[in-house]
């Protein structure tokens, strides 16, 4: 598929599949399209031409707002609502107890005493957790993950990678979105390389550096160089 | 009645010539446009003046004030449009507000007759409605959009967690409309007790008894109470249709170019 945007073209006929039993790392540099793919996922943006398809089906085709809770998605920056941590979980389920809330807190890295206290006061690492708490409580069928460490301190990026982990060991399919080539290394079984609007290679992670043609190893040398960080 | 004449116009000039006096001693560089407003205003009121008295002729068919009136809606609904140039297809949500205004507010007025309706109570309730209604039209427009457009991540994430459109919106409209109405109320609230509003001190100057004016003045107030409400929970609703697809996406919203 692909997808205009006002200042050009955003992804370019981009055919691929994302495995939905494993982390997948979708990697490349900025600009590259990784963003957009992902947003195409939760329907927060549709393709000018071509087809999403979740689990074989048109999303196209399927109710967005269903959709959207079956396919959760956390963003790069984080978005504490107004309120208390409850207040922001039961935005995504109004009928959530504190009792579940807690569960959902510690599923994210959050223990109990965090359930009142007021979501604007977190430190960005804890914000970013009741980020991912909040996408949980929709009960998602995979978890879709836009940079969500691009603006965390190490502590924080590496107490989300664990979690990340931890929920695809337990059935939640997890695509990451990074260009932080070190943190792919670290987490990735998958992985899909973006450059320009386009998947350029997908393998698994151990057969990544095997099985790309020279072109990809090119640009996967230079994304590894170009670590400043 | 209390007339001043023409004479009296003149001498009331005097002030007008007092704040060119202020402008000039205090290098505001304001003497011309202080001068241009004060021609302007008294050359359209007379405009104004001899097109009412035409249209107050008791004479006159009662389809030229509604037709005054229809005037006015469109000229408010097109100042809104330009000082909101941001804010897409504004001049049609601006003027289906006044339109719905305009039928909450003159039908209590004249279908539960609480004045009789002809030319001289239709044109001035229509214009106080119109006139003091614009400003917050205004403010609340801008305010949703700014709101969706400064808040886009928060309101893409409440999308994301599968909310339709005018959920996730909610609370920042909520946030707007509340700015655009807390000083109208606080207006409201102050009347009689800051300031002698313009209705009443029309009516007093004009000879008509204190008590009088103050049942007129209430009333007015009522009208504008309603007009503002009325008026800025159309545009805030229309401006949120109009920035969200139908299927529940936010549209991309521009930001002014820095300055």
């Amino acid at each position: 598929m692909s997808l205009d945007g006002p200042d050009g073209s955003r992804l370019r006929d981009v055919t691929g599949e994302v495995p939905d039993y494993c982390l997948t790392v979708l990697v490349g540099p900025s600009g590259a399209g990784k963003s957009t793919l992902l947003r195409l996922g939760n329907r927060l943006d549709v393709p000018s031409s071509g087809t999403v398809r979740f689990r074989g089906d048109d999303v196209g085709a399927l109710d967005p707002l269903a959709l959207r809770r079956r396919v959760g998605m956390v963003f790069q920056r984080p978005s504490p609502f107004a309120g208390t941590v409850l207040d922001n979980l039961r935005v995504a389920r109004p009928d959530l107890s504190e009792g579940a809330a807690i569960g959902l807190l510690e599923r994210a890295g959050l223990d109990a005493t965090f359930v009142r206290r007021a979501g604007d006061e977190l430190s960005g690492g804890e914000a970013q957790r009741l980020c991912l708490a909040r996408t949980l409580a929709t009960e998602p069928e995979v978890l879709l993950m836009d940079e969500p460490t691009a603006s965390l301190d190490h502590r924080s990026r590496t107490v989300l990678e664990v979690l990340a982990r931890g929920l695809v060991d337990r059935g939640v399919p997890v695509v990451w979105v990074t260009h932080d080539f070190a943190q792919m290394r670290r987490i990735a079984q998958q992985v899909l390389v973006m450059d320009r609007g386009r998947i350029v290679h997908a393998a698994p992670i151990g057969e990544l550096d095997r099985s790309a043609p020279p072109a990809v190893a090119r640009f996967l040398d230079d994304l590894a160089a170009n670590e400043g960080d | 009645m209390t007339e001043i004449g023409w004479e009296g116009l003149a001498v009331s000039a005097l002030l007008v010539v007092v704040a060119l006096g202020l402008s000039r001693w205090r290098h505001l560089g304001l003497e011309r446009s202080i001068g241009w407003a004060a021609l302007r205003a008294v050359v359209q009121l007379a405009a104004v003046g001899l097109v009412l008295a035409a249209v107050f002729d008791a004479n006159a068919s009662l389809a030229w004030a509604w037709l005054w009136v229809a005037a006015m809606v469109m000229v408010s609904a097109e100042t809104v449009r330009r000082r909101a140039r941001e804010v897409p297809g504004l001049f049609a949500l601006a003027l289906s507000a006044f339109g719905v205004a305009a039928v909450v507010v003159l039908g209590v007025l004249f279908g539960l007759g609480v004045f009789d309706l002809e030319a001289r109570t239709l044109v001035p309730l229509a214009g106080l409605m119109i006139g003091n209604a614009l400003a917050a039209t205004v403010l609340v427009a801008r305010r949703v959009y700014e709101e969706l457009r400064d808040r886009e991540d928060e309101v893409e994430a409440r999308l994301a967690l599968g909310l339709p459109s005018d959920e996730a919106a909610a609370p920042y409209l909520r946030h707007a409309l509340r700015t655009a109405l807390i000083p109208q109320i606080e207006t409201t609230k102050a009347v009689g007790l800051v300031v002698l509003p313009g209705a009443m001190t029309g009516l007093i100057l004009a000879g008509v008894e204190p008590l009088d004016a103050v049942q007129v003045q209430a009333a007015v107030m009522f009208v504008v109470l309603g007009s503002v409400t009325t008026t800025t929970t159309v545009v805030a609703l229309g401006v949120r249709r109009r920035l969200f697809t139908e299927d529940h996406r936010l549209v991309r919203l521009t930001r002014p170019t820095s300055r």
